[in-house]
């Protein structure tokens, strides 16, 4: 450095120079733009090509939206009044709003009670989504929830909600007196003290239909998106139970109870859910007593739970397969019996590490949701196929009533899948 | 769970099939086995029972009588006369075609796709993003609904074509796309001796001695590599095998093209393909395209960045790090996931009932089960269909995954 003496050389700069600005082509906008979109010739290309086909699209949906009209009674009027300009007619979703939400049968004055329960499923979910910032006392509602949501959507006499709790009730305490014993016993103990207050609770419930009775709504009068929601959310609550039982019944060392398992998840996996249906719709009344006559949303729901539960079986089992043998060997030196060491050690981890593999199958059942519409059944695909694009009014409405199914269908399935992503961060213990 | 908390009793007493954990799984799964039959008795009597009231019994007898409906598309021969089990078959090729078209489709547009996610062009990266989360978040049944609804509210009809001044014409002369259907040119072959099967035979027969053709050349390449350090090129004799015999063949058996054309009211000639089966083959293959797409990105994404630059270091060139390094890589994470995407697509072709196509079921399990009454038969016998395909596919790809999973200890 200082091999260069002061005095040999003609000129010194003893002061800074002031910094320059980057080069033009190195900065700010153009620089984003060289570097993300025009790094060399074939991304130049495609950036083009993908730009002038984003154009296209959004010149030609643009005034197909803008031009859209609301508040005509058919197709007819709505072409009469674009005078064979591009235009939605969206009118067909002011009208029908309704039908799409709640289906054709549900009675107007009553749409209240859906609604209500569906706000009341983010409280009572929220406990369970949230648990680090809600109290957890909210999950006392939670547990009253499923009971208050069937009395709001179906009507009818609160005593049967209130059985049906109490029952609940008194088979975990009676479940909490014999565990002590062994979990068997409990278990047991449970099930008979629940079976005895139903049995009771029956004839309690018809005596007394009239108290706080809401119009009764059957469940052939369900329908629209208000279906697809019930049979979704009642599905995979049921199913996650069944699921786990499923799964370490699978892991089970007790070869009867593992192939009745294995069995049981292998065929339902095998086969659409289409062919689930039909069974559902057609042949399962021919395996209960004659004169039963469940309806067919109960059926399906019965069928819907078995596909899922056999999916999500499989990705609790890898949950199961993924924990370190050690933990197993851990819960068993600790002195721990088999329902103590599943509970406390075993699955709260495999269900963690299950997360994203259940949410998939949750959104994937919601989705399969629709496929009851091949059934007859109208939820918001049958609907639209069924009595609106077969009416006379709407008959060639297709894009405004596909998109409004799009709009409805997206938000929930990517909020749920934005949100385990969410908890698996919130959940990661690792140090990554 | 063999835990041993008690020292062995030297009798055994009854009690113990309860409190001993050596015994109380016998306890259980006797239980278990008792449950289950009950519950199978009771649906054995049930059905039983109720088979008996109404005057029905299981046979499938049914399967040898006339089914007496049409399909509309179909690659065996059939008209109404024929049985009923012939109508499954065709419905069921029909499936088999709806899954091996679709999945071929998928694969092509999903791992295009999860490539291009991840390039580093901001705006391809983020149409492909948005792609993927529209198309995995609405029901499939739905886009097959739209698909369908392109078919029958945007394209033209074939009257559309006819007339001096036509609103529609074909593309290329050589294609028409119409609300009916596509059709596309067929090629034949005009000598005598080709025509029929015998000239599509001889064209496999050169494709698959192609394919082992290039295989031993590019064995030989390794070979002369392995002697001399010096790798042949092979690009061009490879292309040569491949398509040399091909053309050679194609002359001397006469190649020519049945392009369709507007008759009367129709299309004629050429291959029609019905609007039902490309609505359900395309909606099916861009929604399974789009968890395709996640798999190739989370597969690629998979294999370390440490593993190009350590082939890097052995002086490996970029095209032999992606053949011999990542490829094989990130092939074992995509494999599996792809295979059951594959399975999703072709149990979800049993949707096309919504379309009208008529696959297994909307031959067994629509038609048929509506005519004969057979609800019982037909839906087993449906189950049984995809029960053993699945099972077929999940078999091979055990086998796969023993033989491709790492080595360890």
């Amino acid at each position: 450095m200082s091999d260069t003496h002061a005095q040999s050389v003609a000129f010194v700069r003893d002061t800074m120079l002031p910094e320059q600005e980057p080069p033009a082509t190195e900065r700010g906008v153009i620089k984003w733009l060289r570097e993300n979109l025009f790094p060399d010739w074939i991304n130049a290309i495609l950036t083009l090509v993908a730009i002038y086909f984003l154009y296209k699209i959004v010149s030609g949906a643009w005034p197909w939206f803008l031009n859209g009209i609301w508040s005509t009674d058919s197709l007819a009027e709505c072409r009469e009044i674009l005078q064979g300009t591009t235009g939605a007619c969206f009118s067909v979703l002011t009208e029908r709003w309704n039908q799409l939400l709640f289906g054709f049968q549900y009675p107007n004055e009553e749409y209240w009670r859906p609604t209500l329960a569906f706000i009341l499923l983010f409280v009572a979910a929220a406990p369970l989504l949230f648990a680090m910032y809600v109290p957890r006392k909210v999950l006392i509602f939670t547990a009253l929830y499923p009971f208050i949501a069937f009395w709001l959507i179906w009507g009818g006499t609160i005593i049967v909600p209130i059985v049906a709790l109490v029952g609940f009730i008194a088979a975990y305490v009676a479940f909490k007196q014999f565990e002590r014993n062994s979990f068997a016993a409990g278990l047991g103990a449970g099930v008979l003290a629940a079976a005895v207050v139903w049995y009771v609770g029956g004839f309690l419930s018809s005596a007394m239909s009239g108290v706080l009775a809401l119009p009764e709504v059957p469940s052939r009068d369900m329908g629209g998106f208000m279906l697809n929601f019930i049979l979704g959310t009642v599905c995979v609550s049921l199913s996650l139970p069944i699921g786990i039982l499923l799964a370490l019944g699978r892991q089970s060392s007790m070869p009867i109870i593992k192939w009745i398992c294995v069995v049981f998840i292998e065929f339902i996996r095998g086969v659409p859910l289409i062919t689930l249906l039909f069974v559902a719709n057609v042949v399962l009344a021919y395996f209960l007593p004659p004169g039963t006559n469940f309806d067919l949303i109960l059926r399906v729901i019965i069928m819907i739970t078995m596909f899922s539960s056999a999916y999500i079986a499989e990705v609790i089992r890898g949950g199961l397969a993924a924990l370190p043998r050690g933990q197993y060997e851990a819960a068993d030196s600790l002195g721990l019996d088999y329902p103590q060491a599943m509970r406390l050690i075993i699955m709260p981890q495999a269900l963690k590490i299950s997360i994203p593999g259940i949410v998939n199958v949750a959104v994937g059942l919601f989705k399969d949701t629709t496929l009851v519409s091949v059934i007859s059944m109208f939820d918001l695909v049958g609907m639209i196929r069924g009595p609106i694009l077969a009416s006379t009014e709407w008959n060639g409405v297709y894009w405004e009533l596909w998109g409004f199914a799009i709009l409805m269908f997206f938000p929930v399935c990517y909020g749920i899948s934005k949100y385990s992503q969410w908890l698996e961060r919130q959940l990661a213990t690792d140090h990554r | 769970m063999t835990t041993m908390s008690d020292p062995p009793s030297e009798s055994f007493r009854p009690s113990q099939l309860l409190n001993d954990t050596r015994y109380r799984s016998y306890t259980f799964q006797f239980i278990a086995l008792l449950c289950l039959i009950g519950l199978m008795a009771f649906l054995g009597i049930n059905l039983v029972r109720n088979l008996a009231a109404a005057g029905l019994n299981i046979s499938f007898e049914f399967l040898g009588e006339p089914a007496g409906y049409d399909i509309n598309q179909r690659l065996l021969e059939y008209d109404s006369q024929s049985s009923h089990w012939r109508a499954s078959v065709v419905g069921a090729l029909n499936t088999l075609l709806v899954a091996f078209v679709g999945c071929i489709l998928a694969t092509i547009i999903g791992v295009v796709v999860g490539v291009l996610r991840l390039s580093k062009n901001w705006l391809i990266s983020k149409i492909m993003s948005v792609y993927v989360e529209i198309f995995r978040n609405v029901p499939v049944l739905v886009w097959i609904l739209i698909v369908m609804a392109v078919f029958v509210a945007v394209l033209p009809q074939p009257r559309d074509f006819r007339g001096d001044s036509p609103e529609a014409s074909m593309f290329l002369d050589l294609f028409a796309f119409t609300g009916r259907g596509f059709y596309f040119p067929q090629p034949y072959f005009t000598v005598e001796w080709a025509t029929g099967s015998t000239g599509w035979l001889i064209i496999i027969a050169l494709l698959v001695g192609a394919l082992f053709g290039t295989r031993a050349m590019l064995a030989r390449a390794t070979r002369i590599q392995e002697a001399t350090g010096v790798r042949p090129n092979t690009l061009w004799i490879n292309l040569a095998i491949w398509f040399v015999p091909l053309i050679l063949a194609c002359v001397i058996m006469g190649l020519a093209w049945d392009i369709p054309e507007l008759r009367g009211f129709n299309f004629q000639g050429g291959i029609f393909a019905r609007n039902s089966f490309i609505a359900l083959t395309l909606a099916l293959s861009i929604y399974t395209a789009a968890f395709i797409a996640e798999n190739v990105r989370a597969g690629i994404l998979a294999v370390s960045k440490g593993q190009t630059e350590a082939a890097a270091s052995l002086g490996l060139r970029p095209n032999r790090i992606m053949n011999l390094v990542i490829l094989p890589q990130a092939l074992r994470v995509i494999i599996p996931p792809l295979i059951s995407q594959y399975l999703n697509l072709t149990k979800n072709s049993s949707l096309a009932i919504a379309v009208g196509y008529m696959d297994l079921t909307g031959t067994l399990g629509g038609i048929t089960l509506n005519q004969t009454g057979r609800a019982i038969e037909c839906v087993l016998l449906l189950m049984l269909f995809y029960l053993t395909f699945s099972l077929a596919i999940s078999a091979i790809m055990n086998v796969y995954n023993n033989a491709v999973k790492l080595k360890e200890r």
